[in-house]
């Protein structure tokens, strides 16, 4: 088999991240084998639909509403740009030419044929990417922090240990069949943009008073039917019994997790039914016991890892005057400067974020030309690095100050200069019934209609920040629990209904959306959203954000958003 | 029921003590953990295995770690996982004999089944018709490297990686 894969450019720069060593590469193509295997198996029939099921899936294969759709991991949102043209080749070859990013920082394809699937495969291997347990009742894709490595904020780096626990969950054989799907997500920074309390566990990387890095461990976060915000197991744990701690929770969740019930067997259930402080003892109980040297891994071994994750060399004397010049003379790319950027830890340097969210767009997609665009510009002003955000956005994460001119008016090019990071139409939305054999209503036409309704720049700019997030059915990966406002789409009599929760925060002052109301028309939901975003701008205080205005005013203060004129000119 | 032991469909010594069946005097036998007080009044000369669901605690088993030839651990299906943690922990218990993997399992679980502590697999005479010896056999001889260290496969890749230093 001829798999084509994208050159280089030649003067390219070798992005800061982990390289695959003999045994990384091996293991993977030996995976790929394996998987090629199991399609051959499934076409003759020595396996069953039901029997193939969980290998598809471990390698991110799903059955969806029209097609399977394959699910590549983008491990911790990690993605050098020749990675970025490989999936611009795939989306080509195999696909329909473009690309879903999701929110758990993995790419989809969303028509892939079975049979071409082990190529699709062995093209993401020749660049050192797999789609492994991006599915299935296993540990998944771990996530951290878009900004790694980059954010003024950061007390280390998260990716090292990302890619330390990325490699010890990779086909682990205890932990394949849990009774459900397990996300890890690890922040290293004082401002939380990995929702690490609503993950399984959510890993934070803190100095204890003796100045030693280490963890701070939380469980049974998650969103889904029945969200939670995490609780602490460990307020500090070492570096070196990381994965030692980990197996303890582990084995604790395969034991004890429930079942009898898919919808009760995430490890939230577990530990909310256990009690804190007695699943707090078993795990604990469980470390004793366990073999720990025999089970972590060596500090040289997180050293070896971590020393690939080398910040690339910023240049001290960067300046800002060109920066500032065109931000003078030109409106438009200095809306852009005041949402798009966030502050990065070097001098002259800043973390720019493109949005995959025009107005009228479909979150998350990117076509093959747009990520051809996203690999030069890596290549050109980033260091040859991309991130994944959880946001469905996509991040270059080291660009100087007086290169972001030059890059905007390239992203122009693509349609990717959108100034909305963050703003109200930067719309996190899940496939939804377009897609997704599970939805109950459509995500992203609403997000659409939203957006389109937001569409003036400075209508946003005025609003600020605030999130909203759609989920298609109460699965939530649209993330609705946890935003400012939320939108669930369900099936109510043969009808989509879409119910709206207010409150919701991801970051480490966690909270779950509390329901509004009862369920809207899907052509009610643009004009409620409106009548919110009123009442905040007359409550709010200064440049409060709604979240703060919300705890401070309480939910009744937005019920009136909820009345609303209905076709025959009474109010509801 | 077909025993599989290295990758070999295997003669299979044992048999599994049906509900309200008596003990057997000289076949070797498996009897679930429930039945196991039964023993105490029956004379015998052949061997004693012991059937362990998959949510058995550990202790209830050490006392009978002396007296048992074989630990066979249930798997109700292929996707519920709990006897691999199970397997590890009679490991480390000190259960040092045959542990045997009782259930449906699939060829791709093999090389997890084999490093969770598991000698042998038996499983259901449909499933060895659907997924014959030699498919079992690839799986044994494709037992590689893997990530984690601690566990009986073919080696840790981290540990490799040291001694490649």
């Amino acid at each position: 088999m001829n798999i084509a894969v994208t050159p280089p450019r030649s003067n390219a720069p070798r992005a800061a991240m982990y390289y695959y060593d003999t045994f990384d590469r091996d293991f993977v193509n030996e995976r790929v084998a394996q998987f090629r295997d199991q399609v051959q198996r499934r076409v003759s029939g020595a396996l069953t639909e039901e029997e193939f099921r969980p290998h598809r899936l471990m390698n991110g294969l799903y059955l969806q509403l029209h097609a399977y759709m394959l699910r590549i991991a983008i491990p911790y949102g990690t993605l050098a740009s020749n990675q970025m043209r490989q999936l611009a080749m795939i989306a080509d070859r195999w696909d329909r030419g473009y690309g879903h990013f999701t929110t758990r920082q993995n790419l989809q394809f969303n028509w892939p044929k079975l049979a071409d699937v082990p190529d699709i495969l062995q093209a993401l291997a020749e660049v050192e990417m797999h789609a492994i347990q991006t599915s299935g009742n296993c540990i998944r894709n771990v996530t951290a922090d878009h900004f790694s490595g980059a954010a003024a904020d950061e007390i280390e780096d998260p990716r090292p240990t990302a890619e330390l626990i990325r490699q010890w969950s990779t086909a682990h054989p205890e932990y394949c069949y849990l009774p459900r799907k397990f996300k890890v997500a690890v922040t290293g920074s004082s401002n939380d943009r990995a929702a690490v309390l609503l993950h399984d566990i959510g890993l934070r990387i803190v100095r204890n008073e003796a100045g030693e890095i280490g963890y701070s461990v939380i469980a049974g976060g998650g969103l889904g039917r029945t969200p939670m915000v995490g609780k602490v197991v460990r307020d500090f744990l070492p570096r070196e019994d990381l994965l030692a701690y980990l197996a303890a929770i582990l084995s604790v969740y395969n034991r004890y997790g429930r079942r009898d019930n898919k919808y009760k067997a995430r490890i939230k259930i577990l530990v909310h039914e256990t009690g804190l402080e007695e699943i707090k003892a078993d795990i604990e109980a469980e470390f004793a016991a366990l073999d720990r040297s025999g089970t972590n891994a060596d500090p040289e071994e997180f050293a070896r890892i971590a020393a690939y994750f080398a910040p690339p060399e910023f240049d001290a004397a960067a300046g800002t005057s060109i920066f500032e010049a065109e931000k003078a003379r030109n409106p438009e790319f200095a809306r852009f400067a005041s949402t798009n950027l966030a502050t990065h830890k070097a001098k002259g340097y800043t973390i720019v974020t493109v949005s995959t969210k025009p107005v009228g767009g479909v979150p998350g997609d990117v076509t093959s030309a747009q990520m051809r665009v996203l690999a030069d510009a890596a290549d050109l002003y980033s260091s040859g690095e991309l991130r994944i955000s959880h946001e469905q956005n996509v991040i270059l994460p080291h660009v100087r100050l007086d290169d972001v001119f030059a890059l905007w008016q390239l992203l122009q090019t693509a349609g990717l200069a959108t100034a909305n990071a963050g703003l109200i139409t930067d719309i996190i939305a899940c496939p939804g019934m377009d897609y997704c054999s599970l939805a109950t209503a459509r995500a992203i036409p609403i997000a659409q209609d939203i957006s389109k309704v937001f569409a003036d720049p400075e209508r946003q700019k005025l609003i600020g920040k605030l999130g909203i997030k759609i989920s298609g059915c109460i699965n939530a990966c649209g993330h609705h629990h946890i935003a400012a406002i939320g939108i669930l789409g369900l099936e109510k009599s043969g009808r989509e209904s879409y119910q709206i929760t207010l409150g919701g925060d991801p970051t480490f002052s966690a909270s779950i959306g509390e329901r509004l109301g009862p369920g809207l028309e899907a052509h009610e939901v643009p004009q409620v959203i409106e009548h919110l975003v009123e009442i905040y701008l007359a409550e709010r205080q200064g440049d409060e954000a709604f979240i703060d205005t919300y705890r401070r005013i309480g939910q009744a203060k937005f019920k009136p958003a909820l009345e609303r004129e209905v076709e025959d000119g009474s109010h509801l | 029921m077909v025993l599989i032991s290295e990758g070999y469909f295997s003669e299979n010594c044992w048999s599994l003590l049906g509900d309200g069946e008596a003990w057997p005097f000289e076949q070797d036998v498996i009897v679930p953990l429930a039945r196991v007080h039964e023993g105490a009044n029956v004379l015998r000369k052949g061997r004693l295995g012991l059937l362990l669901p998959n949510t058995t605690e550990v202790a209830d088993v050490v006392p009978y770690f002396d007296q048992v030839a074989l630990l066979a651990v249930q798997f109700p299906a292929f996707s519920d996982g709990r006897g691999f943690s199970l397997a590890r922990q009679l490991r480390r218990a000190g259960f040092k004999k045959e542990l045997r993997a009782f259930g449906p399992l699939l060829p791709d679980q093999y090389a997890s089944a084999l490093a969770c502590g598991f000698n042998t697999i038996e499983i259901p005479d449909d499933r060895a018709l659907r997924m014959p010896q030699a498919q079992w056999r690839a799986a044994y001889q494709a037992r590689d490297v893997a990530y984690q260290r601690g566990y009986a496969h073919a080696g840790s890749i981290l540990d490799r990686r040291r001694a490649a230093k």
